[in-house]
């Protein structure tokens, strides 16, 4: 195991590596400064400016920097806001991010898990093409569509709820259920194929032939056997969902960190590009390899410690 | 009769399909005593399978349709039981083994909870007792270290070994029937050899009474004491081991002992197979489901499906041929002498049973 855990740890620092050396190259190659107002500096502004943020040096030497102070732990100044480190901006933006996404995430994977696992024991029936309805239309209509659809019922028409804005907890309830939308019809469909699968395994039978009423059979040989699998598909979801997603957090005005992201792009905010790629990417592989070890736990065939037994 | 522990009689299964009923089972009938192996032997889709797995009931009720019939288990009617009822039923009194090992079991669960599971269902046992009691099953079947191997999962066990413990599970409660649906098909021939062993040893230990499904007549011929053969879901012919092997009676039997090797045969002999292949259930007419591939075919055949013809007090055959009717030269001479021959062990066996010194 230990083994394990130092070989998987190696092999995050080498991808992180090559992600930051990957966005570092293609920001190069984007057109344009991070000055707003370009046009108007002369050329000695420019050099002045320039030289400040270290951009008067050659590409290699900016990496070579960028990647010492990284390693320090150092991921260096915002461009668009005097004085501010990406670390903070960062550290302000993902709360609402989180928060929001760790709700419809949590919301929508209970939902989806009911909705597939009924939809499974009742296959071919009413309720399976009703949630299967449900599951396929969550998949096929966007999520601002939801949202736009939440707002005016809930939030206008019935008045529950507020429309947008960050103010109280009442706020985060409907981006988050516009954001479970999307993960209610994953898990619901993902569940259910695996539920129809292990349903038509010879250990149901077996089980069954034991004299273990239904119930039985279902919570102790079929769920915990199609849970397997979905818990691979949940720990890359659970990343993309909770570190903020643009729309969802322009509709409501969440200030969020997909709605920081897209504005550094747009000004090309090199520094905050760069920490926020980083910080995706190091939950990536942290979820990535969180999922790894929770299937070796949950699956008793799969052995993190490297098939020295038999 | 009361020494029959399970009767099936005239069993009809059918299967909902898209293109209308499909009939799997046509009428079958066989008894099965205490103690006894009853083996039922029949091509792939011959309804040997759902005829076990009826009995148990564990065909999806969704798309199973079972029109008539009966099997009655110590005189009850099993069609007739409840759902509760036919649970308390499964794994206690009435047990199955799988073909496929590999399969059988459930991946993420330890043997040992595999086999107390069936254990605390049925025989109110605390957890502790439960464990002991699965200890001493994989003991019985032959798994060294069996205290370990309890809480080892079923990946770290051989095909041969997964099907003791399936065994092991089976027989844990003590089953007055077991049913062995293809038990060693799976496995190699030598396991095979090794588990028929251990389930004749466990048989004589338990007085459990065993039908075995197979395709396999030297699994047959070390085992059984009975045999039904199976053709297109009906029972063609019945009797005892050596009544169907040495005395064969329906056509299908004799094809189906023809194109077996024989050891003893000239190495220059051809093995004979029956030609043409099984009949599509979907579209089986009136007559005899064997008629297409028979070599002794009459006209009666295609139009009409023979009654049941007893040929001894426990042989009875499926066959236009045994009809009295029908002219002694168009019986061919190999039934015609396994009759005879089967009068003589008749007559042998009055005479035993008389308890008389011949006159």
């Amino acid at each position: 195991m230990k083994r394990y855990l130092i070989q998987r740890f190696a092999y995050a620092v080498i991808t992180l590596f090559i992600i930051v050396t990957a966005t570092f190259l293609l920001m190069q190659l984007l057109p344009g400064t991070p000055y707003s107002n370009a046009e108007k500096l002369t050329e000695s502004q420019r050099a002045i400016l320039d030289a400040k943020y270290g951009l008067d040096k050659p590409v290699a030497i900016q990496y070579l920097t960028y990647i010492g102070n990284l390693i320090q732990g150092d991921l260096g100044y915002s461009f668009q806001y005097q004085g501010r480190t990406v670390m903070s901006m960062i550290g302000d933006r993902i709360g609402p991010s989180a928060l929001i996404g760790l709700q419809g995430l949590v919301f929508g994977t209970i939902i989806g898990l009911v909705l597939g696992i009924i939809s499974a024991l009742r296959h071919n029936t009413a309720v399976d093409y009703v949630s299967v309805t449900i599951a396929v239309l969550g998949m096929s209509i966007p999520s601002f569509v939801f949202a736009a659809l939440l707002q005016y019922y809930i939030g206008v028409k019935l008045g529950w709820l507020p429309v947008a804005l960050w103010e109280n907890y009442q706020s985060t309830i409907l981006p988050s259920l516009a954001l479970s939308v999307t993960v209610i019809a994953t898990v619901a469909r993902f569940i259910r194929s695996e539920m129809l699968e292990v349903l038509g395994q010879d250990y149901v039978t077996t089980a069954r032939a034991k004299g273990l009423n239904e119930s039985g059979v279902i919570w102790k040989h079929v769920i915990r056997n199609a849970l397997i699998p979905v818990v691979t598909m949940l720990g890359p979801l659970a990343v993309s969902i909770m570190t903020g997603t643009l729309v969802i957090e322009k509709i409501f005005g969440v200030p969020g960190l997909g709605e920081q992201f897209t504005l550094s792009i747009l000004v090309l905010d090199y520094s905050v590009i760069m920490g926020i790629t980083l910080l995706y990417s190091a939950l990536f592989i942290f979820v990535v390899f969180v999922v790894d070890v929770l299937y070796g736990l949950l699956d008793p065939r799969i052995d993190l410690k490297g098939g020295s037994k038999a | 009769m009361d020494n029959h522990i399970l009767e099936v009689s005239n069993l009809h299964v059918s299967f909902k399909t898209r293109n209308g009923e499909v009939p799997a089972v046509r009428g079958v009938n066989f008894s099965l005593k205490k103690g006894e192996t009853l083996a039922i032997v029949g091509e792939s889709g011959s309804g040997k399978s759902v005829t076990a797995k009826s009995i148990m009931q564990l065909l999806p009720k969704q798309n199973t349709i079972i029109p008539e019939g009966e099997i009655r288990y110590e005189g009850k009617d099993l069609l007739k039981f409840s759902k509760k009822e036919i649970q308390s039923i499964r794994g206690s009194d009435i047990s199955m083994v799988f073909q496929d090992p590999m399969t059988s079991l459930n991946p993420t669960m330890k043997i040992g909870k595999q086999i107390m599971e069936g254990l605390s269902r049925h025989m109110n046992l605390t957890k502790k007792q439960a464990r002991e009691r699965a200890k001493e099953m994989l003991e019985l079947v032959g798994i060294p270290n069996a205290e370990a191997r309890l809480d080892a999962y079923p990946h770290q066990f051989s095909g041969g070994m997964r099907q003791r413990v399936v065994i092991a599970i089976a027989l844990a409660c003590n089953p007055k029937v077991l049913i062995a649906d293809e038990p060693t098909t799976a496995l190699d021939v030598t396991i095979q050899a090794q588990i028929l062993r251990l389930m004749r040893g466990l048989q004589e230990k338990m007085d459990t009474a065993i039908i075995l499904i197979t395709h396999d007549l030297g699994v047959v011929a070390n085992m059984a004491d009975r045999v039904a053969v199976m053709y297109a879901g009906e029972v063609v012919e019945q009797g005892t081991l050596d009544e169907i092997f040495y005395r064969p009676q329906h056509p299908y039997t004799l094809g189906l002992l023809r194109s077996m090797p024989n050891l003893d045969a000239p190495r220059t002999e051809p093995l004979i197979p029956i030609p043409g292949s099984p009949p599509d259930p979907a579209t089986l007419g009136t007559g005899c489901p064997f008629a297409a591939r028979c070599p002794y075919t009459m006209k009666v055949c295609h139009d009409h499906n023979p009654d049941y013809t007893a040929v001894s007090g426990t042989q009875a055959v499926r066959c236009w041929l045994q009809d009295e009717r029908t002219p002694d030269e168009h019986v061919p001479e190999v039934i015609r002498k396994g009759r005879q021959t089967s009068e003589i062990a008749a007559d042998q066996a009055a005479i035993d049973a008389a308890g008389g010194v011949p006159v």
